[in-house]
């Protein structure tokens, strides 16, 4: 019995790292195919809108509703050490250090990282990526490299918005509830956030961006069966997405606070 | 008409002469056999049709041309190129440039427009204005029977205009070889016939050479020059279409008796 469950965890673990070499290898063959013209700037302007546009009421929305209730359910505890003031530090803190980028992250996993493995998966099933080997383009490079880019890039303008927003939600309880006033609350935000708060979120989300576009992309482009195969490719890019994001994040966040403390 | 700068052509043989030739092909898929043993010519300028039941193969074999399948042994010639040697993708690019496939479903880019689908290959591969791909995509358009459908989602399309669309966006990089894999399949009675009109239409205005994949005798007959049948993994009759008629091979009766193995497996 014990044998069956170890011999289990092992091939788990197998698969998991196999599956992660070969995410690593998609994601090189695909972001290094873009540094060899022709060059699509087009393409990943195109996809950057694409993606920026879709995701950003969705995140704008998360991140307002979480500053919100971060800061109702804070407040109540601020106020028992008479601290209700440190609310902004704290709401802007957490929104700029871990919420705004992985809430980005997981949003834009569940729209734009199904949507690229959808898109994909269907252009695989239809041949349409066939199509576009035989006329002479490289997919890996027009499709797959192009949205890992773009997803690279707006991952940390999303998140600049999700900070801000976040911090507007706890902005309305600041006034509302403690009768901070706008001006104060915004000095008291900007008082203990540095830029060593802000560079790593920040950086932290190129890396959400990358594996959210490998993973999305991966799936997608190798569907198989049909039709069928297009809703499991889509199902296995949002798991392991929001997945990859997590995990990742634990990681980068014992980096980050090794680089700036 | 717009002169479109070329790309390296393939030195073609003579009118007649080989162009193609598969030889020994074999291909199997988790260990099961689709290919044993493939031997095919194909001459400069003729249609090839390659006929065969469903499965039987023919796609596997054809895509082999463009770098899709890779064979599991065997060697294919083109124009002196040998294609088992290939090994980059930017290798294989450059021949790509001068062949045409038409995929079975007609795989057009459904986030493009018709006329984006048409100007795909040019914008990729030619150094045009605005204004000339429009021109080519207009022209091309025309020669598949087609105008004013340039805005159009292909999706708003008939299968048979698809198919046509899809003809011409083959036809965007004036390929000396052009792959049609079941033209005509899925189509009404009265749509095929048009396609494969089209079809042979094209064969004498362009001069080019064709491999013709159908399950389809009346479109097969229609168009081609030679038909090939491939059977069992193997090309068990090549031969002209009086040839096919009076043939006493069994596997060639059996494909051209009314009441085939094709419909009877209901495959
Ligand atoms: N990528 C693949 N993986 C597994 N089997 C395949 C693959 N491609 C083709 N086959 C098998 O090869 C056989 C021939 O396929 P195909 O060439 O598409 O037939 P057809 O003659 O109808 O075009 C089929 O049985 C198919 O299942
Ligand atoms: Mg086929």
């Amino acid at each position: 019995m014990q044998d069956r469950v170890l011999q289990l965890a092992g091939h788990q673990v197998v698969r998991f790292v196999d599956y992660m070499g070969q995410l690593t290898l998609f994601f090189v063959a695909a972001f290094t195919a873009l540094f060899r013209p022709p060059w699509f700037f087009r393409e990943v302007i195109a996809q950057m809108f694409h993606l920026g546009v879709k995701s950003l009421p969705l995140v704008a929305v998360a991140a307002f509703s979480v500053g919100l209730v971060l800061a109702m359910q804070t407040v109540g505890v601020l106020s028992w050490f008479g601290a209700a003031n440190y609310i902004a530090t704290i709401v802007g803190m957490s929104m700029v250090r871990e919420l705004g980028p992985v809430l980005t992250a997981l949003m834009v996993v569940g729209r734009a990282g199904s949507g690229m493995s959808a898109e994909l998966g269907s252009m695989r099933v239809t041949r349409q990526i066939d199509a576009m080997r035989v006329s002479a383009v490289n997919p890996m490079k027009y499709l797959v490299g192009t949205r890992l880019l773009a997803c690279m890039l707006v991952l940390p303008l999303l998140t600049g918005v999700a900070d801000i927003l976040g911090i507007l939600g706890g902005w309305v309880i600041g006034v509302t509830q403690v009768g901070l006033t706008s001006k104060y609350y915004y000095q008291l935000t900007l008082k203990y956030i540095s830029l060593n708060d802000v560079v790593p979120g920040v950086l932290k989300t190129v890396v959400f961006g990358a594996i959210i576009g490998t993973v999305g992309c991966f799936h997608g482009y190798h569907t198989t069966h049909g039709t069928f195969g297009v809703g499991q490719s889509t199902k296995a890019a949002v798991v392991s997405g929001s997945l990859l994001v997590l995990i990742s994040d634990v990681f980068l966040t014992r980096i980050s606070l090794l680089i700036w403390p | 008409m717009v002169t479109i700068q070329s790309a390296p052509t393939l030195i073609l043989p003579p009118k007649g002469e080989p162009l193609i030739c598969f030889q020994g092909i074999y291909k199997s898929y988790n260990h099961k056999p689709v290919l044993r043993g493939v031997n095919l010519e194909v001459r400069c300028g003729e249609t090839l049709v390659i006929l065969g039941r469903s499965g039987a193969g023919k796609s596997v074999l054809t895509s082999m041309l463009v770098g899709l399948e890779t064979p599991d042994a065997g060697t294919i010639t083109l124009a002196g190129v040998e294609l088992t040697g290939l090994r980059t993708e930017t290798e294989w690019d450059r021949l790509r440039l001068q062949m045409g496939y038409l995929f079975q479903g007609s795989a057009l880019y459904d986030s493009m427009t018709v006329g984006e689908n048409i100007a795909f290959p040019l914008v990729h591969h030619r150094r045009l204005t605005l204004n000339q791909i429009n021109q080519v995509v207009k022209e091309k358009l025309a020669l598949v029977g087609l105008k004013e459908v340039e805005g159009l989602e292909p999706s708003a399309l008939s299968g048979g205009m698809q198919r046509r669309v899809a003809l011409a966006r083959t036809l965007a990089l004036n390929p000396h070889i052009i792959i049609y894999d079941e033209p005509t399949a899925g189509l009404d009675p009265i749509t095929s016939d048009g396609i494969a009109h089209l079809i042979r239409d094209l064969q004498k205005s362009l001069e080019v050479t064709s491999i013709l994949v159908t399950h389809d005798l009346r479109t097969a007959r229609f168009v081609g020059d030679r038909l090939a049948l491939l059977y069992d993994g193997r090309i068990v009759f090549l031969g002209s279409n009086q040839e096919l008629e009076d043939s006493d091979n069994p596997e060639v009766k059996s494909f051209l008796s009314p009441i085939s193995l094709t419909e009877s497996e209901g495959i």
